[in-house]
């Protein structure tokens, strides 16, 4: 074990190194915790059963259904495809012995909420799912990352998992965000800076006073998308682990620094994460797949969808800063309002903010991922725009066709009020 | 699986990401299967069929983990792709599957791109396209060239009684 000063990722790698790495072969690293959900597991364990492999640790994997569950009340399948997909899981569950969340169970949502909700993801664990948004749970001073579907056979077979160790990269936040400008503003301007490739071989570790501030849930939000800069993770150290944090003097491989103070809500404007601006600036390029011409404003642009829900931010602080803004008034485009689980669900209902949605016009709807990714029904037309608490604006990523504008909770529910893009701060004053 | 000699297909498309390469709709599957059909389902224009090395512009394979990209290029009948960056996840992806990720510098992926249908060679014993280096994770490429199973190695690696001495 090394004496030199270490990065919170090195301490967090080093204590989960079963095998070294060398030049030649990969680290065996052990995996405390891994989250499995629909879409990428039934290959991964077709390959145990077609090779008589036992799941090694049932007791270390957690299960739940988001991607193709419907958010309808009832949640009736209207895809026999995703149902299947679904009901295998379930059977694999079964046949293998692990813990599933599944559509009956009252803690069931979005696998990156529950898994903090159960008190699964904690500092100092390795964490990993067949997803990229895995890397939210390093706000909890854990190393999670996505893994692929070969991979998450590996990790069921050994409950480890072959890797290189990633670099490091400081992101110093300094300052504070001001009244209007959220965490979710925060890592859309982290991204701009460092680009959509900025992070890639490098876990990203935020820090400084600006992400001291930040509550837990806005510290998942920032994590999220640490994968949309191409990192390999995202971390925060806790606020009271003295042993989870990067010692005075270790190294970074690289290092950013933003001003939070001169942050403001920022909006994607391009078909990529990284294409963001602050929301009253002008679109810097002209975009064919957006229809969007350069030098103009996205502020005030028609919109036809609001959709506030995702890994990203459909927490009940989320909900909370939403329903803020929107009570009182009414929505003038179609608004979808996704709670990110059966919990956050019961509190929001607990707290009046389904009512306050509903009265605005809003749809509450059943927990699930919903329209980030649209493989439930919930999706865009063709040529429609939507503003999206989500964290992915891809082409056709909300459906074939569709235009995402990627924002913060207080952004979207602005812009649901007004039906246009809008800078939630005008309401908030 | 040592050599890779074809027709280059090229797509001068930066930061293409998997959501392109394969859309969620497609995801619904529970086999690794026919996916190449559903290759750039909803671009204008699907990448010509029967050259098996891909060209991209840099930052291939972004964004979400899906392996479906993998399974998807291979199935249309693509073994290597070729950039000046690919995205880690995918990268992991495509070795996990034989899939080559060849990464070049600028100037012979600029030369590359400029030159769609050329016929090029990649060895990757030799780790070498048209005779350029190019760098490959050293465990990967002894794994493809063997023939080694991933999962027996990693099952032969880890002791019965593996845990981590991690904080608590």
């Amino acid at each position: 074990m090394s004496t030199s000063p270490r990065t919170l990722f090195d301490k967090v790698w080093d204590a989960h190194v079963i095998r070294p790495e060398t030049p030649d072969t990969p680290a065996v690293l052990f995996i405390d915790l891994h989250l499995i959900h629909e879409v990428t597991s039934p290959q991964a364990f077709d390959v145990l059963r077609e090779r008589g492999l036992r799941v090694r640790s049932p007791d270390r994997c957690m299960a739940t259904m988001d991607h193709s569950t419907p958010t309808t009340p009832g949640l009736v399948f209207t895809d026999p495809i995703a149902e299947a997909q679904v009901r295998k899981l379930e059977e694999n569950c079964k046949e293998f012995g692990i813990q599933l969340y599944g559509l009956d169970s009252d803690r069931r949502g979005i696998v990156h909420v529950i898994g903090p909700e159960l008190g699964l993801t904690r500092p100092g664990r390795t964490i990993v799912c067949g997803d990229s948004h895995t890397s939210t749970h390093g706000a909890f001073g854990a190393l999670a990352f996505g893994i692929g579907t070969t991979e998450v056979s590996h990790v069921l077979a050994t409950q480890c998992l072959l890797q290189r160790k990633a670099k490091n990269f400081a992101i110093r936040v300094e300052g504070q965000l001001q009244p209007g400008v959220t965490a979710k503003d925060l890592i859309l301007a982290i991204i701009a800076k460092i680009g959509v490739d900025g992070g890639t071989g490098h876990v990203l570790e935020y820090m400084g006073p600006a992400v001291r501030a930040l509550s837990m849930e806005e510290r998942m939000t920032v994590c999220n998308m640490s994968i949309e800069a191409g990192a390999r993770a995202g971390m925060i150290a806790p606020d009271d682990r003295p042993d989870l944090q990067s010692d005075e003097g270790a190294t970074f491989d690289r290092e950013e620094t933003l001003d939070a103070s001169k942050l403001e809500p920022m909006i994607t404007y391009g078909t990529n994460p990284g294409a963001a601006i602050p929301v009253r600036d002008a679109v810097p390029q002209a975009d064919e797949y957006m229809a969007l011409e350069a030098g103009k404003p996205l502020l005030g642009r028609p919109v036809d969808v609001v959709f506030i829900g995702s890994c990203t931010n459909s927490r009940i602080s989320d909900l909370r800063a939403a329903a803020k803004l929107i009570e009182g008034r009414k929505v003038s485009a179609r608004t979808l309002v996704v709670p990110g689980s059966q919990q956050v669900k019961r509190q929001a209902e607990a707290e009046g903010l389904n009512k306050i949605f509903q009265e605005a016009g809003a749809e509450w709807r059943e927990p699930g991922c919903s329209m980030c990714i649209a493989m439930n029904g919930d999706q865009l037309k063709p040529g429609q725009y939507s503003v999206s608490t989500s964290n992915r604006n891809f082409k056709g990523r909300q459906g074939a066709g569709g235009r995402t504008i990627l924002a913060s909770p207080l952004t979207a529910a602005a812009s649901a009020v007004s039906g246009k893009v809008s800078d939630p701060r005008e309401i908030l004053s | 699986m040592k050599e890779i000699r074809s027709k280059t297909v090229v797509l001068s498309v930066d930061d293409i990401d998997t959501d392109q390469i394969i859309p969620a709709r497609f995801l619904k599957v529970t086999t690794r299967l026919g996916l190449g059909e559903h290759l750039f389902a909803d671009w204008p224009e699907r990448p010509p069929a029967g050259g098996e090395i891909l060209v991209a512009g840099k930052n291939f394979g972004c964004g979400s983990s899906r392996e479906h990209a993998v399974w998807s290029l291979m199935d249309f009948g693509f073994r290597a792709i070729v950039s000046s960056s690919i995205a880690d996840i995918f990268r992991n992806n495509a070795l996990k599957n034989g899939l080559i990720p060849v990464v070049v510098d600028e100037e012979t992926h600029r030369r590359l791109l400029a030159r769609p249908g050329a016929e090029v060679t990649i060895d990757l014993e030799k780790q070498t396209i048209d005779g350029v280096h190019f760098d490959i994770d050293p465990f990967a490429r002894y794994r493809l060239l063997q023939g080694i199973d991933e999962l027996q190695f990693l099952l032969d690696q880890v002791p019965e009684d593996a845990e981590c001495r991690c904080p608590r």
